[in-house]
């Protein structure tokens, strides 16, 4: 089988495992999922294995935990994910609007991409960031605030 | 940059400073100070936790549990690896202030974490941190490299026989992880389900190992403690509640932001620095503690002292910290839609009470909300909260019915407007 993980992810991962005590090497199972997932852009049925049997793991609680946690993406998506933060706190400031504004810009709902493949738009729930609302997180790493239409549009316009 | 008043955990920080997080800066604000006094001086562990409890600290991540006091319940005369754990997983909506100590003051968590290791005997700590924050993940364990540079983390800390490991551990995406044992179990590489307690993590913790639990602001404030006293931490609040503490201001005021004031400080007050209310209009309500806190009307919010006790004793709680200001426009029904919809969401799933609870209580709310209520709705939903509470594996289940409870005490002519008009009393 081909390797899917290049050498950078498996030393990146290998970082993650030095973390814990050798006897629990399945504690950089997040870490070694998000750098796949980084690398990868979505975890396939192949790259959830191939974590799996990097970190001696069964396929199946590898795939427990990239289930449970909404960052992960089971399902490929756009070039760019979207995930803009409507609750309540942000909805007060804008967090609704923004949401909306991305849909129409967009021409997607929550959960779709984009046909050109750009673009994926996900509904976030509190990022802990409610003080600088609206809030939106561009490939799950990248944090921007204050994303106002105007701020949505040079946001997207930086984006390639 | 979000904060604007600076207490006890920022203070002398200098936001305006590039790296201001930085431990040459953190070292010229004071910090590690106290570190060096305790191992150079051997101060005993038992004096160092007197001092904490001295200090009247309670725990900064939503229960409120004094800190110097769970440190004593670790096993006595245990030897064997212990833990220590830092609760950044930020997620109760409308909180945002550990997001503000991990980017400007991290060290300040660090040394706290250092000493309470010293205190407890713990050998390996990890902090959980908010996988939405990913940015500062990586800043803070830049901040652990440079003090383990620097000699105060690792092995034979500062030529001492003391040694302490700190690694920084991300969530990835799920609010329940915020509660301690879910924490731990996602630590270990598995779903966020919390355990069944007791055994609390301090007997039966990470790797079923002894473990202490403290929320990042309240191991920040461990530092300023031990530089100066924890009577005079205590003096800065009030009886039952020492020192300050940071309150997260959202939702419809001027400024929303970070405020870090003395426990005891008035809502008012804390309005006022806010700004006030934005676009000149009238106060409604105040969430006062994170969404799971009971909502206030402004009348009694606006005679309520921003501590524990008498934030209890209004009805609701300090939770953590978190203040979510609504003005006249809010429709009340509306908003514990959106609030029930995120505990729907987020129940890990594991017990029935709680999985199937949240769904009922989310889709009540969104039908009241959509004109589509019966009159019976709000007996039900008094109900469905009385099979939910204190009925869960952990307090998701709590925080879930506890909105509900307020709104329909405080707010219940709007729910029953919306039933029998169809439509919202609001606008
Ligand atoms: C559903 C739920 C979510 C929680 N989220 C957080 C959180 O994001 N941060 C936090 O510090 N504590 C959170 N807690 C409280 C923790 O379980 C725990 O009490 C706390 O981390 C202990 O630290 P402290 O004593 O310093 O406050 C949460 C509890 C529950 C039930
Ligand atoms: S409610 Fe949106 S970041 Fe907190």
């Amino acid at each position: 089988m081909p390797q899917l993980l290049s050498n950078e992810a498996r030393a990146l991962i290998d970082r993650e495992v030095a973390k814990y005590p050798a006897e629990h090497k399945r504690s950089a199972v997040m870490g070694a999922l998000r750098i796949a997932q980084t690398e990868h852009r979505w975890l396939s049925e192949e790259l959830v294995a191939e974590v799996a049997d990097y970190l001696q793991m069964a396929p199946v609680a590898v795939y427990e935990v990239a289930s449970f946690y909404n960052m992960y993406d089971l399902k490929p998506v756009g070039r760019y994910k979207l995930t803009v933060c409507t609750n309540l706190p942000c909805a007060l400031s804008g967090g609704v609007t923004a949401a909306e504004y991305l849909k129409q810009k967009l021409g997607i709902g929550f959960g779709e991409t984009t046909a050109d493949g750009k673009f994926t738009l996900v509904e976030g729930e509190c990022m802990g960031a409610c003080g600088s609302a609206p809030v939106m997180l561009v490939n799950n790493h990248k944090m921007c605030a204050s994303m106002t239409p105007d701020e949505i549009d040079k946001k997207l316009g930086e984006l390639e | 940059m979000t904060v604007y008043v600076k207490g006890i955990v920022f203070e002398n920080v200098d936001f305006d400073l590039p790296r201001c997080w930085s431990i040459d800066q953190y070292i010229q604000r004071g910090g590690y100070a106290a570190l060096k006094k305790i191992v150079a001086e051997k101060i005993a562990p038992e004096a160092v936790i007197e001092e904490v409890k001295a200090s009247g600290l309670r725990g900064r991540g939503g229960a409120g549990f004094p800190t110097g006091l769970k440190w004593t319940f670790l096993p006595k005369g245990y030897v064997g690896q212990k833990y220590l754990v830092c609760n950044t997983d930020e997620g109760e909506p409308g909180t945002f202030k550990d997001r503000d100590i991990l980017a400007y003051n991290p060290h300040a968590v660090i040394e706290g974490m250092i000493l309470a290791a010293w205190a407890t005997g713990a050998t390996v700590g990890y902090n959980y941190i908010h996988g939405e924050i990913f940015e500062l993940y990586q800043q803070f364990e830049a901040a652990i490299e440079e003090a383990r540079a620097a000699g105060f983390l690792g092995d034979n800390i500062l030529g001492s026989s003391f040694s302490f490991q700190l690694h920084a551990h991300h969530g990835y995406g799920a609010y329940i992880c915020g509660e301690e044992s879910a924490l731990l179990e996602s630590i270990e590489g598995k779903k966020g389900q919390p355990r069944y307690k007791p055994p609390f993590p301090a007997v039966v913790g990470l790797y079923g190992k002894p473990t202490i639990i403290n929320n990042t602001e309240t191991f920040a404030s461990i530092p300023w403690i031990l530089r100066n006293s924890g009577q005079e931490f205590q003096a800065l609040g009030k009886p039952n509640s020492g020192g300050t503490k940071l309150f997260s201001v959202s939702g419809h005021v001027n400024r929303p932001g970070n405020y870090e004031i003395p426990l005891g400080t008035p809502f008012a007050e804390l309005l006022d620095m806010a700004g006030g209310m934005r676009g000149g209009k009238k106060l409604k309500a105040v969430i006062p503690g994170g969404s799971s806190a009971p909502v206030l009307p402004a009348d009694i919010a606006m005679n309520l002292t921003m501590d524990f006790d008498a934030i209890a004793k209004a009805g609701s709680m300090l939770g953590s910290g978190a203040v979510i200001v609504m003005d006249e426009t809010v429709c009340m029904v509306k908003a514990l839609e959106r609030l029930s919809y995120f505990y729907f969401e987020e129940s890990c799933g594991q017990c029935t009470p709680c999985r199937e609870g949240t769904g009922w209580l989310y889709r009540i709310v969104h039908r009241i909300e959509h004109g589509e209520g019966r009159p019976e709705d709000l007996e039900l939903l008094a109900s469905i909260g009385d099979n939910i509470a204190g009925r869960t594996i952990c307090a998701l289940g709590d925080a879930a019915v506890l909105p509900v409870r307020g709104m329909l005490k405080h707010f219940r002519d709007e729910f029953e407007y919306h039933i029998a008009n169809k439509r919202c009393l609001v606008g």
